[in-house]
């Protein structure tokens, strides 16, 4: 099976509250969203992160949207204004979920195409 | 008795303390809007506000209500479009005498401006504490004993009802303090269409539209991680409308004139935003549930929303509280090819020898590459080939302000001293305060009995009321 980084398929975007990040991850279709259902955990969220997200990761589902929303704790060396990161706001953490890697069947990969060709939505 | 709208047309003015005001206009010249929300405070916003006030008691609002406000103002009489803001910040009536002494130098009469106090509870922490309140850090459970002392601000999360308590006493311009980010956009729908303060699946759907908007662009293609390279027109980005029907259903769409993109892929962007619990987002207003949520593309540029469902709200409100935590010090230095990252790398080293030779202690010291790892930090490949340069930031949390200036003094001598080709020498950044924020839960009574709605016209006499 191919492996693919999530930015070649999904979309993302974080928020910060307090010291806490939020990344809301988009799958492309529903047959995506399964994928990442079953490839995208919080542990392996949490791990990606290491270094970054002291705390734990809870993941949300929103089959209705294709999307899950990761909340990490103690993410943000005490939260925008306390923090001494360069991205104090932690508005990077989207894009770098977005390097986490799944393996797609082959099928898949077929559909990927497609949406590359009408991405749209319209 | 005023009439009941279909529809409600309400646009996004600024999703933050510095945005452009240039969309909002273009919203009020061809949007056909009737309410124009603004939300000017993000957590970060009141740290700022702070500062300010600080050095200048007058202060402590934003700034820029002058500049958005001198905009806006002359859209109010000719199309009646109301202005609902937080701007006020930790100033709210100093905000308010800014809006009507602006309204009489554009020689406006007869126009009224509210203003809602009572968020600001900074003076009243002591007694609640002696009176028991615990006032307990809301995630983690720790006590606020050890940061109490060092309290700078604190302000409770109002929602929309003190807006739409001046609305109905005519008010064509709302200051308020802090009131949630969607407040300024539920409370038209409140007042307009009657809606009761039970009526969770309508105020849930309300407060969802105000979270679509309160970010500006960013729900009309702004910061969009899909194929960003379609949205039209950046340069001119529109600012985000929506269309509010009665049942609480809405469609969300913005003006032609301007650029942007509004899909279900940017709408769904900045559905999840600053959420936690997607099937729990707790505002005052109301519990708000997205798991039913859907979106349809119904037209270009026009996404229509369904599906908010709500739960009764909390019996309590947020407070956020800003506390003195250490300064900032920061320097940053550049080195170019040959070995750019690897002279960044030994330059670390060497001032990290020197802090400790030299008996220098920080509570954290912090090393990026900015050009390769600054954003991303551990996360962030190893460059495959070689920089063209690369830039060291050093940045240390210091107890006082004086040490933190300690790390800047270090780089100086590295030109002549430390690796070569060091150029671009951003040495002189002052120290930060930084500030702790805590954010506690109180019951909700022991705030709004002191939230206080009074409204002035301006050209008449002042009046005042609850």
């Amino acid at each position: 099976m191919p492996r693919i980084q999530l930015r070649e398929v999904a979309q993302a975007r974080c928020g910060d509250k307090g010291n806490k990040v939020n990344i809301g991850l988009f799958a492309p279709d529903e047959e995506y969203y399964e994928i990442f259902k079953e490839k995208v955990t919080s542990e392996k969220v949490k791990s990606h992160f290491e270094g970054l997200v002291n705390g734990e990761v809870i993941r949300y589902e929103l089959p209705n949207i294709h999307a899950f929303n990761f909340v990490c704790m103690d993410a943000l060396d005490g939260g925008g204004s306390a923090s001494i990161r360069v991205d104090n706001l932690g508005k990077c953490f989207s894009s770098n979920l977005l390097r986490f890697e799944i393996e797609v069947p082959d099928a898949l990969m077929e559909k990927r195409n497609h949406h590359e060709v009408n991405p749209s939505g319209l | 008795m005023k009439s009941v709208k279909q529809t409600v047309r309400i646009g996004a003015a600024q999703g933050f303390y510095g945005d452009t005001i240039e969309p909002a206009v273009a919203t009020a010249k061809y949007g056909e809007v009737d309410y124009l929300g603004f939300d000017c405070l993000a957590e970060l916003t009141m740290a700022i506000l702070l500062k300010d006030k600080q050095k200048d008691g007058n202060l402590g609002h934003t700034r820029d209500i002058t500049t958005s406000m001198k905009a806006l103002l002359p859209y109010v009489k000719e199309k009646g479009i109301k202005l609902l803001t937080n701007a006020g910040g930790l100033n709210p009536v100093g905000a308010q005498q800014e809006v009507i002494r602006l309204a009489k130098e554009l020689g406006m009469s007869d126009l009224k401006v509210a203003v809602v106090t009572g968020d600001n509870i900074i003076d009243q922490i002591d007694s609640m504490i002696s009176q028991g309140l615990a006032l307990d850090h809301m995630e983690t459970g720790e006590s606020i004993d050890p940061v109490k002392d060092r309290l700078l601000f604190a302000n409770a999360y109002l929602g929309s009802m003190p807006i739409v308590e001046a609305l109905r006493q005519g008010a064509d311009v709302v200051v308020t303090g802090r009131t949630t980010d969607p407040a300024q956009f539920l409370a038209p729908l409140i007042y307009e269409f009657g809606w009761t303060e039970d009526d969770w699946n309508r105020l849930a759907s309300g407060i969802f539209m105000g979270h679509l908007l309160e970010c500006s662009a960013q729900s009309t293609g702004g910061n969009f991680s899909g194929d960003w390279r379609q949205v039209e027109r950046m340069e001119e980005i529109g600012y985000p409308i929506a269309e509010v029907s009665e049942s609480g259903d809405f469609i969300v769409t913005k003006v032609k004139e301007r650029g942007g993109l509004v899909t279900v892929d940017t709408v769904k962007e900045q559905m999840l935003y600053e959420i936690h619990d997607p099937s729990a987002y707790v505002t005052p207003d109301v519990v708000v549930d997205l798991t039913k949520v859907q979106l349809e593309a119904v037209g270009t540029n026009e996404v229509k929303v369904t599906g908010v469902s709500g739960k009764p709200r909390p019996d309590t409100l947020k407070v956020v509280m800003g506390y003195e935590n250490g300064y900032m010090g920061q320097v940053i230095v550049g080195f170019s090819w040959p070995d750019a990252l690897e002279k960044a790398r030994k330059t670390d080293e060497i001032i990290r020898k020197q802090m400790a030779s030299r008996g220098l202690q920080y509570d954290e010291i912090h090393t990026d590459f900015m050009g390769y790892n600054s954003l991303h930090g551990p996360l962030a490949e190893e460059p495959k080939e070689e920089l063209n340069e690369v830039y060291l930031r050093m940045a240390v949390r210091a107890k006082t302000k004086r040490d933190a200036l300690k790390l800047n003094r270090l780089f100086p001598p590295l030109s002549l001293d430390g690796p070569p080709s060091m150029g671009g020498y951003f040495g002189n950044i002052p120290p930060r305060q930084l500030l702790g924020m805590w954010a506690s839960l109180i019951p909700r009574d022991i705030v709004e009995k002191n939230v206080k709605v009074s409204v002035n016209e301006v050209g008449n006499s002042c009046q005042g009321s609850n």
